[in-house]
Formats: structure tokens, sequence, C-alpha cells
């Protein structure tokens, strides 16, 4: 009989060889697909990966797509710490995305630095109310917040949607379904000239450093953690339940946010209704790769960002649709669950006589 | 205009339209309570919808008959099942994580697939579908007949569904394991069946009728395959299984509701047309479904073990 007994450390070697040991298991489990559709399947990979990381130019569209996945992996990775099932983090970056044209589209005039903190800010804001939300129906009256959260995600869609084509739309756009474009006192800047990296990045990444010491270093990170581990336990031990439910939905909805402002403030300039390829559900596979730990979402996004690049310029180049990249990345979120069970436990075989 | 309003509840096009929306629907509600009730959250419903309906509808369109295609899409609904749960159940991974691993993954194979099957088309390719049914008595009766005059053999299945799970739910020894797997897995153990084939059973099950909800779509509903033809279908069935409580009558009910709303949301919008967006007509089915779920979470009765993983000899 197998048993699972629980580690009580994970030494660092093997979180990391189960990492990459995943990454290889779902890139074989992707052969399966790719040769039944009669590709040429290692060229297709090699493909990939030059389109990913092949040059500087690749590299930069890696990082710009893993951007927007950082802050939607972290919304998901401090949300499922504390055992918060924010699905909806496609609906709140579409919220915040709204709320960053709604600040930088010329509805007030300041200078760059101040115009930029604040769009930032009410993005984070916007996308935070749209999770608390769902946390005051879970509190208060028990509802499961997986479906609320992702049935939300449509109506947010459709209420972007309206916005677009009433009263935000932009008359100069002929007739397509756009929001006005920012001004440039809102636009985050550019890191290179003639690449579409932003300056979104860098905020990016100091939300992971940042979120890495509140959860290791504050007394919240600490209350936030205990009651994602035992809730009742928490709450016996007079930890403040509901408040940080509260707290952590505010982070994890604003990160969201935030990914939306990202997108219009740092990339597009503009809204419309197709601004998130699935931003929101891939940073739960974001999250669910680096094992809820802020500072692993970084590889984590860019991994994810790379295989969708990569599938991308390779469907380009010989045709394979690339929805390959979503069949790579679900593939590699069930090969990660499965290989957490290595990290977590200790698979011992006891003998039936035995036990 | 509040005539008009109301007149759309006479018409016996808005009752046949209120039965086709719901029957995908009841197929949906019927396989998360069947997962459920053993214990096990299946959020990969939302991509089994997806294969169910690409799967069934390529069967058919690759020369399979219509009800082949039904049993095609069944079996790949199953298979993905069969994954969620050995993923869930002796593995105990986390039910709400290893879900929408499953709906990414069965969304993502049917969409490849089609594109590697269809690498260029324009127009989706058709199919013909379930015919509307004929019943020479039914047919003659006044209002009745015009609405059931509508509907398909497929829909037909689906309360067929209700009434046989509702049957084996309450009245067979299985249902009976199946129910108390999910409310206590150590009773069932003392019995000497085994959990964990119990709830895989149950899942794969479960999720056979997901994708008949999918393949319902594109056999009888419509006639071919759209990406995005789902649409949140999955996830309004989770929120309907709490809804109804978990129970057969009150998940048909609870479809009926969903599909009248959204019938008569569809017809209110060309009454009401360019007074109101149309996207709030089109907001009110998922807000109806939120509003559902927070009225009835209070008194939910949850099957007790759901979401909690077992082991063998394990406290």
């Amino acid at each position: 009989m197998i048993r699972f007994v629980p580690r009580e450390r994970t030494p660092v070697w093997l979180s990391l060889a189960v990492s990459i040991g995943a990454g290889c298991a779902a890139l074989l489990l992707t052969m399966i697909p790719l040769a039944l559709s009669g590709a040429p399947v290692f060229s297709a990979f090699a493909l990939m990966a030059e389109g990913a990381a092949g040059s500087g130019f690749a590299l930069a569209e890696t990082l710009t797509r893993a951007t927007p996945l950082i802050f939607t992996g972290l919304a998901a990775a401090v949300a499922f710490r504390a055992k918060l099932w924010n699905i909806g983090a496609e609906g709140q970056l579409y919220a915040g995305a709204l709320a960053a044209v709604a600040i930088g589209a010329g509805a007030i005039t300041a200078p760059p630095y101040l115009l930029v903190p604040l769009v930032l800010i009410g993005a984070a804001a916007a996308g935070a109310m749209l999770l608390l939300l769902p946390v005051l129906f879970k509190t208060r009256f028990g509802a499961d917040e997986v479906v609320v959260t992702l049935l939300m995600n449509f109506v947010v869609l459709l209420f972007v949607q309206m916005m677009l084509e009433g009263p935000m739309k932009d008359e100069m756009a002929l007739g397509w379904p756009q929001s006005a474009p920012l001004v440039d006192e809102a636009t985050l800047p550019k890191l290179f000239e003639g690449l579409r990296l932003h300056s979104g990045l860098i905020l990016a990444l100091a939300c992971a450093v940042g979120l890495h010491v509140f959860i290791t270093r504050t007394v919240w990170g600490f209350r936030i953690r205990a009651v994602g581990e035992n809730a009742r336990a928490a709450r016996y031990a007079g930890l403040p339940v509901g408040l940080s439910m509260a707290l952590v939905g505010a982070i994890s909805g604003g990160l969201a946010g935030l990914a939306g402002a990202s997108e219009v403030a740092g990339l597009k300039g503009y809204l419309t209704a197709d601004l998130s390829p699935g931003f929101g559900y891939a940073g739960i596979v974001v999250a669910t790769l680096a094992n809820l730990s802020p500072l692993g979402v970084v590889p984590a996004a860019i991994f994810v960002a790379g295989v969708f690049v990569g599938a991308d310029s390779m469907s380009r180049a010989i045709g394979v649709s690339n929805y390959l990249a979503d069949l790579v990345v679900s593939f590699a979120l069930l090969c990660v669950l499965v290989g957490g069970l290595v990290t977590r436990f200790r698979i011992v075989y006891v003998r039936r006589s035995a036990a | 205009m509040w005539w008009d309003a109301f007149d759309i509840l006479l018409q016996a096009n808005f009752w046949a339209a209120t039965i086709r929306i719901a029957t995908p629907l009841i197929f949906g509600v019927l396989g998360a309570l069947i997962c459920e009730r053993a214990g096990v959250l299946n959020l990969g419903i939302e991509g089994i919808f997806v294969a169910g309906a690409m799967a069934g509808w390529l069967a058919v369109y690759l020369g399979l008959s219509l009800w082949g295609g039904v049993v095609v899409a069944a079996l790949v609904g199953a298979a993905f099942g069969l994954i969620h749960g050995t993923l869930t159940v002796p593995l105990g991974l986390s039910q709400h994580v290893t879900g929408i691993g499953v709906t990414l993954l069965a969304t993502s194979a049917a969409y490849f697939g089609y594109r590697v099957a269809f690498p260029n088309v324009a127009t989706p390719p058709r199919i013909e579908p379930f015919p509307t049914l004929d019943v020479p008595l039914l047919r003659d009766l006044p209002f009745i007949g015009p609405i059931a005059g509508q509907q398909t053999a497929f829909t037909v299945l689906a309360f067929l569904c209700v009434a046989v799970v509702a049957f084996v739910l309450a009245r067979t020894p299985l249902g009976l394991s199946l129910r108390a797997v999910g409310d206590n897995p150590e009773a069932v153990e003392a019995q000497g069946l085994s959990v964990v084939g119990l709830r895989i059973g149950a899942v794969m099950a479960g999720s056979a009728l997901m994708a008949l909800g999918g393949a319902f779509l594109t056999l009888s509903a419509f006639n071919a395959f759209y990406f995005g033809m789902i649409n949140g279908r999955g996830w309004v069935c989770i929120a309907l299984t709490v809804f109804a409580s978990w129970r057969p009558g009150k998940a048909l009910l609870g479809a009926l509701l969903f599909g009248a709303l959204d019938a008569y949301q569809l017809r209110i919008q060309t009454i009401a047309g360019g007074m109101v967006p149309s996207q709030i007509f089109l907001m009110l089915p998922y807000l109806f479904s939120i509003a559902a779920l927070v009225l009835v979470a209070r008194r939910a009765d949850y099957p007790r073990a759901l979401m909690k993983p077992y082991f063998k000899g394990q406290r």
C-alpha cells in the first residue's frame, strides 16, 4: 500500500528538479497531439524555442507578454495561499483597464509623475472593489467565491463592451468599438527604443518582491498564511479571519487590476474588448507552476509567456495552430500539480501486513 | 409596450426556446450534481462542454450517425472525467485547480483538434442535425403541440436522464453508496466498498453527461462547432447545482427557470431595442445565477465530504 507522508521541509533542489521534470513531462505529453496532427514534432519545438528566446527581439516580446502574467500570477498566488479561490482575475483585469482609461484618457490633466500613479491606483482600486464583493458574499452569506468570480468575468466583459459602444467610445475610431487613447502623460514609458517592452515590467517585478516581503516578513502576511492553513485554528487563536480575507481580496484584485492598467498604459494605449487573451486564467497556471511563491511567479510567467510567444511564431512558420500553446500550458499545470505531491509528501511504500 | 412584455409569455415560440436553452443545462447540472454528490467538485465542466460539443460534432461530420456522435461525446467526457477523478481522488490534489486545469486542457484540445481538422475554413462546416419530433397525437394539442413540435429526440434524452438519475440516486443500492461516499466515506469503506472506485466512477459518469450538454449544442440546437460557443454555460451549471440543492428534480426546474429567463431576455431585447444597451440583457442570466447562488448559499446543504480527499486508514 502506498502512503503519502507529509514532509516537514522541502529541499530546494527537489522543488527545482520537480519543476523542471514537470516542464519536460508537459513537453513530452504535447508531442502526442502534435504528432497526431502530422506536424514535424522536433522542428516545431525548435521553432517555438527560437521564437520565444532566439533573439533580443524575441526575448523582449516574451518579457512583454510575461508582464501581465506576473501581475495575474501574483493575484492568484496571494489569493490561493489564503484559500480564497479567486478565478475572476480576467474580470478584475478589465475593471482595472477600464479605470485606467477613465482616468488617463483626458479626464484629468496633470504631469506624468502625478497622472501615472493616479492611473495605477485607480486601476488597482477598481480590481480590488470587484473582488471584495464576492469576498463579502463568501463571508456574509457563505456563497462559493469560485462560481461568483467566474460568472462576474462574463458580466464585466459585457460591461466593458457596453462602455466601448456607448459612453467611452472613441468617435475618431471609425466605428470600431474602442476607447479614446490615453494622453501621453498617462502612459508608462518604454524601456528600450524600438521595442514594445515597457516599464510595466519593472512595476511587476517590484510587486513580486513587495509581495514576497509582505507575506514572509510582516504580521499581516503571517495572518494571511495562518488563515489559509487552517481558518478554524486561526479564528480560535483570535486572528481577524474576515478582515484577513478582505485584505487578501483587495491585494489580489488590485494586482489583477494593475495587469489591465499596465496593458493599456504600457502597451496598447487604448482599451478594446479583446485586450486580454485569457491573462486572468493563465495567471492561475502561473501561480500553480510557481508553487504559490511570489518570487517563483516571475520565472513561471516568463515560461508561460515564452510558450505563447514561441507558439505564435512557430504557427506563422509552419502553420501548426497556436492553440498548441494552450495545450502545453494546461499539460504543464497538471504535471506540476502531480509533481507537487513529491515536494509536499514523501511517498512511502508500506507492506500490507505491516499496516 | 407592457402588454408586449407580457404577451411573450403566451407565445409557443418562447416556451419552445426555453426548453431548447434549458436542455444543455439539464445535462450539465445532472453531471455536476452526480460528481458533487460523490464528494468531487468538477470545475472541468466548462472544458468538457467544449470537448463534447466538438467531439460529437466531428464524429457525425466524419460519417457517424447522430446517435453515434452522442456516444462519442459521452466517451470523450468520461475520458476527461477519468483524468479529473484520478488526480483528485486517489492523489487528493486540489479540486479547484485540477478542475481549472481540466477545463484548459479540454478546451485547448478541442480547439487544437478543430484547427488540425480544418486548417483554413472561412465558414464552419455543417452537419444535418437532429430533426424535430413529429408525434402523431401530441402535435394536434393546442399550445403544447407547437412547443413539443420544435424539440428533438436529444431533448427527450435529457428529460429521461433526469428520471434515471433521480431513480438511481434515490432508489438503488448504487445510489445509496454514491450519496454515502460524498457524505461519509468512512461508512462506505466500512461496508467493504471502494471509495476511490465509486468516486472516480461518479466523476466519469457525471463528465459524460456534461459532454452531452455540449454535444446538444452542435448536434441539435445548431449544426456546426463555433469557438466560444459554450460561453460560460458550464459555470452556470455549477451555480444551478447549488440552487437545485443537489436534487435532480430541482435541477430540471432550475435549468428550465434559467432557460425561461434567457429566452425572455432575448425577446424583450427586441421590444426594448435601442432604449437599453443589449449588453444589459445579456448580463441578466449571469447576474441571475450569482443572485440565486447568494440567496440559497446560507441554507445550502452541501454534501458533507465535498472537496475533502479521502485516504484509506487516515483521519
